[in-house]
C-alpha cells in the first residue's frame, strides 16, 4: 500500500494543552516512519486547556488514513481533521526574511517585497528584514527571489490552517 | 471534601477502592514511601518478584487469566527501565496493567539525580497513557483514570510516574464515581448498518471462514461464548490467531486449528480460498498474513475491531466495523436471526476443507529413539486435561508446538507472548496467575533457553508458596533460531546451541523446588504423573531430540499456499528478500 502515489495533507489536531503532548504527537510520526513537512503548535482557549497542532504531512491515501487512526487513539487527543479532505480551508505561513546589500540589490528587494506585500520589520543600511505571510507557495516564491538579491537567512512559522465558513471543525 | 492523607497513602487508598488485590513489584529508594504505607495494612497483597521485567510478565499472567487489572509497583530509574519489556510486551498483546514507577523528587527532576531516568519519555511509545503525577492531589484521580484507560477499548499498560516528594505531601481524596474521560471514550457498540450488511455478506458466502483473535479473549468470557454461537448459526470454518486460542473448543468440529507461519494446512487454505473472511478481534500480523500481495486473494474481507487504527493497517478490508467484538457477535446474531438467515449450503468448502486436513499437518512421525518434543507436549496435553490448566509459555518452538499440540478448551487458559515475543516471560506469567487461581495447575511449558532469561523467579514462587510447574523442552539449542539457520542460512549454527547449561534438577533443589528428569519415552508419562503429583513447585527437565524443527511453516516471504509441511520440503539457503524477513 506504501507504493501508491504520495498527498499532501494539511491535519488540524486539538489536543490537551499539558505536558509531553506534543512529543507524543511528534513520536508517533517517527516511531511509525509518517512524514512531517511543517508542525505548528500554539494554545488556543480561553482556558489555556486546548491546544491546536497543524501538520503538513505527505503520504499515499491509506499512509494518512492511518496517520488519522493512529492520532485519534491517543488518550490527549480531542480531535483530528483532516483539512485537505473536509474541502475548503484556508492556509497560511508566515515568514521573517533577511536581506543584506546595498544599492541596487537593496532597491530592488524593497520593490519586490512591495510587490509580495511583504513588510519590512527591520531595517539598517545594509539589511532589511521582511516579513512576508501567505501560501506556502508565495512564501516559496518570495525566499527564491531573495536569493537573488542578497538572502542571508529565514525563519518560517510552518502552515496553520482553518476551515473557510461559519462552522468550527 | 474526603480526608487529608499523605500520596502513598493515597495510591494504596485508591489501588483498594479499584477492587486490586495482588500488586508485582520491588522496591527501592524513590518508592519507600509507597512500600511503608503497604506495610501498614492489610488489604493489598505485595508479591515480592526478583527482577521489575518478571514483575511485569506476572501482571501480565495475572491479567490475563483473570480479566482483571495487573498491577505494578517499581522504583525510579533501573526499577523503571528493566519494566520496559513487559510494559511493550503489554501494550503489543493489549494486556490491561496499570505500571506505578518511583520518581526523584520534582526539585531533582531533570538534573540527572541518582536513580533518575526520563520514565515517561522511555515509556512514552510503549505504553497506552503514561502520566508524570506532580502534586498529591492529581494522584486520586490519575489513578481511577488509569485503571479505566487501562481496561477499556483495547486494553494496555499505563505508566505513573510518581515523583517521591509527591508521595510524602499529603492532599485530600476522594473515591470518584463513574470515572468518564473528557477526551478518551472508545467505540463499545457497532455501527448497525454496518452489522447488517455485514450479516448479508455472510449469508450470501459460499466459503466463508471466521478468523478470529486476542479481542474475543480480551472481550470476556461471553465474546468466546457468542463465537461459538456464532460458529454454529453460520456453519463457517473457524480459525484462531497464536493470541485467541481458547475461544472455542479445540476439538470443535468447525475449528481448524491456529492459523500462520505455524498454523495448520487447513487453516491457512481455507484462508487463502475463502470467498468471505470475517475477521474477529485480530489485526492481520504479518505472522498470520504471510506474504501480503498474496494473502487472500479472492476473499472479501470484514473487519470487527475496538481499534479503528487496525483497520487497513496492512491488508484493505471491504467493510470495517469498529466496536467491541462481543457487542458486534451479539448484535450479528440478533440480525442473523431477525432475518431468518439460515447456514448456507457449504458441502462442496468443506469437502475442500476435509481435502486439507487429510494432510495431518500436526502429524509427526517417529523416528529413532529420541523423545520428540511434539510427543511430549501432547503426552502432557493428555495427561493433565481433565485439571484443565492454565498453560504459559516461553517464545521460540516450544511455544508453537505447544499452540499446535496442547489442546485449549476454554479462554484465559493460555498465556503467550505474541506480538513482543519475549523470551523469559512464561515463568512469571505463571506465577500471576498461580496468584490469580490458587487452586489451579499452572503450567510454563518452556524451552531450556529461555527459562534461563527469568530464572530467578523460582524464588518468587517458592516463597508464596506457588505450586507453579515448569516443563522445559530441552534440545540444548535456540530451536527457533537453530530451525532458521538451517533453513535460511545453510545450516550455519551461529550462536545458537545452549552451552555450560546448568543441572536444573539441582538447580530447582536449590531454590526448594522438586526437580525431575525426563531421560527419553520411556520415562515420560512417570515424569509427567510425578509433576503432577506433587503439591510444590515442580522443574521437569525433558530431555528431547535436538534437532527437531517446527512445522508446518510458512517460510518467510511466502504466501498461505506456500506451507512446508515437513523436513522433505526443507530448501537449504534462502534468498536476500527472504532473509532480510523476520
Amino acid at each position: 500500500m506504501k507504493h501508491l502515489p504520495s498527498e499532501r495533507h494539511t491535519l488540524s489536531i486539538l489536543v490537551d494543552n499539558e505536558a509531553g503532548v506534543l512529543a507524543r504527537i511528534v513520536g508517533l510520526f517517527s516511531a511509525r516512519g509518517y512524514n512531517i513537512e511543517s508542525l505548528t503548535v500554539a494554545d488556543v482557549s480561553d482556558d489555556h486547556a486546548v491546544s491546536r497542532i497543524t501538520v503538513v504531512t505527505n503520504g499515499p491515501p491509506p499512509v494518512i488514513d492511518q496517520i488519522m487512526a493512529q492520532l485519534d487513539r491517543l488518550v490527549p487527543v480531542h480531535k483530528v481533521v483532516d483539512l485537505t479532505d473536509w474541502g475548503p480551508h484556508v492556509e497560511r505561513e508566515m515568514a521573517l526574511v533577511k536581506v543584506a546589500g546595498t544599492g541596487d540589490k537593496r532597491v530592488e528587494a524593497l520593490r519586490l517585497a512591495d510587490i509580495f506585500r511583504a513588510r519590512p520589520v527591520d531595517t539598517s543600511t545594509a539589511s532589511f528584514v521582511f516579513e512576508v505571510s501567505g501560501s506556502s507557495e508565495k512564501v516559496n516564491q518570495f525566499i527564491a527571489l531573495m536569493r537573488e538579491v542578497g538572502l542571508v537567512e529565514v525563519a518560517r512559522t510552518g502552515v496553520v490552517a482553518i476551515a473557510r465558513g461559519a462552522e468550527a471543525v | 471534601m474526603g480526608t487529608e492523607m499523605t500520596g502513598a497513602d493515597i495510591v494504596v487508598q485508591a489501588l483498594t477502592d479499584l477492587g486490586v488485590e495482588v500488586v508485582f513489584g520491588y522496591p527501592g529508594g524513590a518508592v519507600l514511601p509507597i512500600y511503608d504505607a503497604l506495610f501498614q495494612q492489610n488489604r493489598i497483597r505485595h508479591i515480592l518478584v526478583r527482577h521489575e521485567q518478571a514483575a511485569v510478565h506476572a501482571a501480565e499472567g495475572y491479567a490475563r487469566s483473570s480479566g482483571k487489572v495487573g498491577v505494578v509497583l517499581v522504583t525510579s530509574g533501573p526499577g523503571a527501565t528493566n519494566a520496559v519489556t513487559g510494559i511493550t510486551d503489554a501494550l503489543m498483546d493489549s494486556i490491561p496493567l496499570v505500571v506505578l514507577t518511583g520518581q526523584v523528587p520534582t526539585h531533582l527532576i531533570g538534573t540527572d539525580a541518582f536513580q533518575e531516568c526520563d520514565t515517561v519519555g522511555i515509556t512514552r511509545h510503549c505504553s497506552k497513557h503514561n502520566y508524570l503525577v506532580q502534586e498529591t492531589a492529581r494522584l486520586g484521580p490519575v489513578l481511577h483514570e488509569a485503571f479505566y484507560i487501562a481496561r477499556s477499548g483495547r486494553p494496555g499498560p499505563v505508566v505513573i510516574d510518581i515523583p517521591k516528594d509527591v508521595q510524602i505531601m499529603k492532599a485530600r481524596y476522594t473515591k470518584p464515581g463513574v470515572i468518564s474521560h473528557k477526551t478518551y471514550k472508545p467505540q463499545v457498540k457497532g455501527d448497525l448498518a454496518a452489522i447488517e450488511a455485514a450479516v448479508d455478506m455472510l449469508a450470501a458466502a459460499e466459503r466463508p471462514i471466521l478468523y478470529t483473535g486476542g479481542g474475543v479473549i480480551n472481550s470476556g468470557p461471553v465474546a468466546s461464548q457468542l463465537l461459538r454461537e456464532l460458529a454454529k448459526a453460520t456453519g463457517a470454518p473457524v480459525t484462531s490467531t497464536l493470541m485467541g486460542l481458547g475461544s472455542v473448543p479445540d476439538d470443535h468440529p468447525q475449528f481448524l486449528g491456529m492459523l500462520g507461519m505455524h498454523g495448520s494446512y487447513e487453516a491457512n487454505m481455507a484462508m487463502n480460498k475463502c470467498d468471505l473472511m470475517l475477521c474477529l478481534g485480530a489485526r492481520f500480523d504479518d505472522r498470520v498474513t504471510g506474504r501480503l500481495d498474496a494473502f487472500s486473494p479472492t476473499s472479501r474481507k470484514i473487519h470487527v475491531d475496538i481499534d479503528r487504527s487496525s483497520f487497513n493497517k496492512t491488508v484493505r478490508v471491504d467493510l470495517a466495523i469498529q466496536g467491541d467484538v462481543g457487542s458486534v457477535m451479539e448484535d450479528m446474531l440478533k440480525v442473523w436471526r431477525a432475518r431468518g438467515h439460515r447456514a448456507a449450503d457449504q458441502k462442496a468448502w468443506w469437502e475442500q476443507i476435509k481435502g486439507w486436513r487429510s494432510r495431518n499437518s500436526f502429524g509427526f512421525e517417529q523416528k529413532g529413539e529420541a523423545l520428540l518434543p511434539q510427543k511430549a507436549i501432547q503426552r502432557l496435553y493428555e495427561m493433565t486435561k481433565a485439571r484443565k490448566p492454565i498453560i504459559s509459555t516461553e517464545v521460540g518452538q516450544h511455544q508453537m508446538w505447544a499452540a499446535q499440540h496442547f489442546g485449549f478448551h476454554e479462554p484465559n487458559k493460555w498465556l503467550t507472548s505474541g506480538g513482543l515475543g519475549t523470551m523469559g516471560y512464561g515463568l512469571p506469567a505463571a506465577i500471576g496467575a498461580q496468584l490469580a487461581y490458587p487452586g489451579a495447575l499452572v503450567i510454563d511449558i518452556a524451552g531450556e533457553a529461555s527459562i534461563q532469561m527469568n530464572i530467578q523467579e523460582l524464588g518468587t514462587a517458592t516463597q508464596y508458596r506457588l505450586p507453579v510447574k515448569v516443563f522445559i523442552i530441552n534440545n540444548e539449542y535456540m530451536g527457533m533460531v537453530r530451525q532458521w539457520q538451517e533453513l535460511n542460512h545453510g545450516g550455519r549454527y551461529s550462536e545458537s546451541y545452549s552451552d555450560s547449561l546448568p543441572d536444573f534438577v539441582k538447580l530447582a533443589e536449590a531454590y526448594g523446588w522438586k526437580g525431575i528428569t525426563i531421560e527419553g519415552p520411556d520415562d515420560l508419562d512417570a515424569g509427567i504423573q510425578a509433576m503432577i503429583d506433587h503439591p510444590g513447585p515442580v522443574m521437569v527437565d525433558c530431555r528431547v531430540a535436538k534437532l527437531a524443527n517446527c512445522f508446518p511453516m510458512i517460510p518467510s516471504g511466502a504466501s498461505h499456499t506456500d506451507m512446508i509441511l515437513s523436513a522433505a520440503d526443507e530448501r537449504g539457503e534462502a534468498d536476500d528478500d527472504a532473509k532480510a524477513l523476520v
